[in-house]
């Protein structure tokens, strides 16, 4: 499938601001030749997508299977499998697969959500048969050895201690507790109790039931042949089979409106604003309308809110917000560390903009600005193999692929001003977004309770 | 993996300097619609002034306040509505701008930074509000969050003597607010002329007609002697030297350890094993430390092993040093770890490398070389810090063949300098004491 897509027409000028006299204009839009890829379904159920990309000669690898569980252990036991899954086989022991993973230019990480588990890397491309012939060996025969899950084990809770001092980590926790209450996307990561019990059976029962070709996508990217890879793949992973123990995550409930939750974290020097809420899904007809709102708010540099809160008032370092996306559902976060002195106002700021976004319409500057950033920034992170193969392994997992990459530039075309507030109004209210502070209590509360009412937590 | 069989990065390279000294790099690929312009200036953290800590930090944020033409705001927003993004950042031996941009919009790219090359709008206002932000950047990024700044704002003041060296890059709070508007315009002045400055652009374009661009655009810049280098070189430890550090935010303890290396530039054949033998040490489940510290011992959780003190290993100038990092189980004490570090060094300088250890540890490396220069931006930044820092951007393509040329032997003998008398080394405690 090759096929030249030209980005969507710009208006005149091309960046919608009054031609300036010095500034040199935009040229021609360029067009991008699409990939060639190639797919096929494989008899154990994997779907399989092979896409050439040259540039640098390796090849970009992402195994993504479905993972999610709703039993209180599940996230501790997804956990060290992701951190246990290549510690030994019946034929290699730990230092065995690393090693001959480095010998062909190759490197394997396992990581997992609420969602997911995904085995990724890279391999130089004369070393992809040998990779995947590793990779079949790890999926048909991982042992998980007593001795280096214990020791992962150990790790991992350690790690959760250092991941549970951050105040990004937790103050995210906090927010999506606050908005999901007890569904699986509010206890992704899981306590150092519940790691504490998982056991190397009970890993080895998991990976039986669930690390599994049914329901699964493999995606390569780079400097390959897409049919000669697909028959490589389909000879490689031939013994792995099975059908997987699939379950479902539960939608996400609705995000009501609650009070502003103060989470103390005594002598933190910045206080940590979240506002979180629902959005969209990728492939929902008024998602395009949602993105660029979004962008306009907060969702790059050039929004209202960085050029409020960073460099007017000089609040804060990185604000954004965001859209990510679940299988279960979408949720738009903003996100701001502020200094202390500041939480109160920092967060009327973001609320006034909020409040402004809601009630009325953008700009059509604003809007043509927006819309060729994500169409140009768009085109960037599908320009490597690394960004092209996440980007696709992403998109597999609510059964989207390079037909929605291609046409998303169209789509971006198509939204009007009156589209972007609709989708503002319905999205970026902030009486329905959920707010979180993480910071000195003693420093923060009184600001923030003449905003509005305020919950310690 | 015989060596031969190894691919390299071949990509082809337009050098031209200009009457005003700028040097330009060309380097065209036109398999994708899109550009990276970069501007490495020649100056760093290390060329900041007494008193001034984290002023080359905070003036990179000032470039981005306005210039000749454009008010403030404006360079993002030109960027941003082109489809493109930018960045900027401050290194020990440079400081870098750069763009990634839709082809269409090449000369407005390099517009930009030529605007900002003749005159940055440095105002009052501008000022006072960036060091607000940047006193936010290193809240959040160190003071606020556990093993912030560790070890590369922590392990320079044991590791070194001098004040441009062992000094914190990213700045005293006092230093920054006593920063004013005539320190930038001096700054700008003795730092920041054409001829003390790189320009790479790579991407969909014309060489030709690049550089008729880019004349277009910086030609008329008038040229303005660029400062002598400076040497900052001071000599080795000869005794191992301790600190130690409580940070109150921290759940377990951590341990740096760092070893003066060779000249990377002056003495680049002989800093090239140790960049291999930084890979030998720490890079994957198969590596030597990674093996004894987290799976044998179990004393540490996590370890790096890498040259530079901001993982920079090909663009930082002498002095720098092979760092070692860990955190470790509160059952051990950094001394245990530091010992069997010590054992396995001892092991390498002794028995040297396993077969098949050099050939599996290049062959990882090589591909992490191409996995960083895939993407037009990491090509392009790693082009201009060869070119500023080795006068050789086409190290790109010629690192492959010079990593191959190690031997086990250098390598050996690599491991054999990183003695305990020749170490700083820094212990991080958790919690109480000191902030």
């Amino acid at each position: 499938m090759t096929a030249a897509i030209a980005a969507p027409a710009a208006p005149a000028p091309a960046d919608g601001r009054t031609p300036s006299p010095i500034v040199p204009p935009l040229g021609p839009v360029p067009r991008a030749k699409q990939p060639t890829a190639s797919e096929r379904m494989l008899g154990s159920g994997l779907r399989v997508l092979a896409v050439r990309r040259p540039g640098v000669p390796l090849v970009e690898v992402r195994l993504r299977m479905p993972f999610a569980g709703t039993a209180p252990a599940h996230p501790a036991r997804a956990s060290l499998l992701s951190n246990t899954l290549l510690t030994g086989t019946e034929r290699h022991c730990q230092v065995e697969l690393a090693a001959a993973l480095q010998a062909l230019g190759g490197e394997l990480h396992v990581s997992v959500d609420a969602d997911r588990l995904v085995v990724g890397g890279a391999v130089l491309r004369t070393g992809l048969g040998d990779l995947l012939e590793l990779v079949a060996e790890v999926l048909t025969g991982a042992r998980y050895p007593t001795r280096e899950v214990t020791g992962e084990r150990a790790r991992l809770a350690e790690r959760l201690s250092i991941a549970r001092s951050q105040p990004s980590v937790l103050v995210g926790e906090a927010l999506n507790r606050r908005m999901y209450g007890e569904h699986p996307y509010a206890r992704e990561l899981p306590t150092v109790e519940a790691v504490s019990a998982v056991t190397a059976p009970q890993l080895r029962r998991l990976h039986a039931d669930r690390v599994r070709p049914d329901g699964s996508v493999l995606v390569l990217v780079g400097d390959l042949s897409p049919a000669r890879t697909l028959d490589t793949v389909e000879a490689a992973l031939e013994t792995w089979g099975g059908d997987a123990a699939s379950r479902r995550v539960p939608p996400l409930p609705p995000v009501v409106p609650v009070p502003t939750l103060l989470v103390d974290r005594p002598g933190s020097v910045q206080a940590s604003l979240r506002l979180g809420g629902p959005a969209l899904p990728r492939d929902a007809p008024d998602y395009p309308a949602l993105q660029l709102a979004n962008l306009v708010f907060g969702g790059y540099f050039s929004s209202r809110l960085v050029e409020n809160i960073r460099e007017d008032k000089g609040y804060t370092y990185g604000p954004h917000s965001r859209i990510s996306h679940g299988v279960a559902g979408s949720t738009l976060t903003v996100e701001a560390e502020v200094a202390t002195e500041v939480a109160a106002p920092a967060l009327l700021e973001t609320r006034y903009e909020l409040g402004r976004m809601a009630t009325l319409p953008v700009r059509q500057e604003e809007l043509d600005d927006v819309r060729q950033y994500a169409v140009g920034t768009l085109a960037l992170s599908i320009a490597t193999q690394a960004g092209l193969a996440s980007t696709l392994a992403a998109l597999s997992g609510v059964g989207l692929g390079l037909d929605w990459l291609r046409e998303h530039p169209r789509r971006l075309a198509a939204v009007t001003v009156e589209d972007a507030f609709a989708a503002a109004q319905r999205y970026l209210a902030p009486a329905d977004l959920v707010t979180v502070v993480l910071g000195t209590a003693s420093g923060v509360e009184r600001g923030l309770a003449t905003l509005g009412p305020v919950e310690r937590g | 993996m015989p060596r031969a069989s190894l691919p390299a990065p071949a990509y082809p390279l337009v050098h031209s300097v200009l009457d005003n000294g700028l040097r330009v790099l060309l380097a065209p690929d036109r398999t994708a619609p899109v550009v990276a312009v970069a501007v490495y200036y020649d100056v760093g953290i290390r060329s900041e002034p007494e008193g001034r800590t984290g002023f080359a930090h905070l003036f990179e944020h000032l470039m981005f306040q306005g210039s000749a033409n454009l008010e403030k705001l404006a360079h993002f927003r030109y960027v941003q509505s082109s489809g493109g993004t930018f960045n900027g950042s401050t290194h020990l031996d440079y400081t870098n701008y750069f763009e990634v941009l839709p082809s269409n919009a090449l000369s407005r790219g390099l517009f930009l930074e030529a605007d900002r090359m003749r005159s940055p709008r440095i105002t009052e206002e501008n000022l006072a509000n960036q060091i607000s932000v940047v006193k936010e950047e290193i809240r959040v990024n160190v003071l606020n969050r556990p093993y912030g700044g560790f070890p590369w704002l922590l392990l320079p003041p044991v590791l070194f003597d001098s004040f441009p060296n062992a000094h914190n890059g990213y700045g005293d709070f006092v230093d920054l607010e006593s920063a004013t508007v005539e320190d930038a315009a001096d700054f700008f002045r003795r730092y920041y002329p054409p001829s003390n400055a790189v320009l790479s652009v790579a991407g969909d374009f014309d060489p030709d007609d690049a550089l008729d661009l880019v004349r277009e655009h910086f030609a008329d810049l008038p040229a303005r002697e660029a400062p002598p280098q400076p040497d900052f070189s001071e000599p080795d430890l000869d005794a191992e030297r301790r600190k130690s550090t409580s940070d109150p935010l921290a759940p377990v303890p951590a341990v740096a350890a760092g070893w003066r290396v060779p000249d990377p530039v002056g003495r680049f054949a002989d800093y090239l094993p140790y960049v291999v033998l930084a890979e030998v040490l720490a890079d994957g489940d198969a590596s030597r430390l990674e093996q004894r510290l987290v799976q044998k011992d179990r004393t540490v959780t996590q370890l790096a092993a890498y040259l530079g003190l901001m993982g920079d290993p090909l663009d930082v100038r002498d002095p720098t040093a092979l760092v070692f990092q860990a955190h470790h189980a509160p059952t051990a004490t950094a001394d245990t770890v530091l010992d069997a570090t010590m054992e396995e060094l001892d092991r390498l300088a002794t028995d040297g490398l396993v077969p098949g250890e050099l050939e599996r540890v290049r062959a990882r490396i090589l591909a992490q070389v191409f996995r960083d220069v895939d993407p037009v931006l990491g090509r392009t930044l790693a082009m201009s810090a060869f070119q500023l820092v080795h006068s050789r951007a086409e190290l790109l393509s010629e690192l492959p063949a010079l990593l191959a040329e190690v031997s086990a032997d250098q390598v050996r003998v690599a491991a054999a300098t990183l003695r305990p008398d020749r170490r700083a080394v820094l212990e991080l405690t958790p919690g109480g004491g000191e902030r």
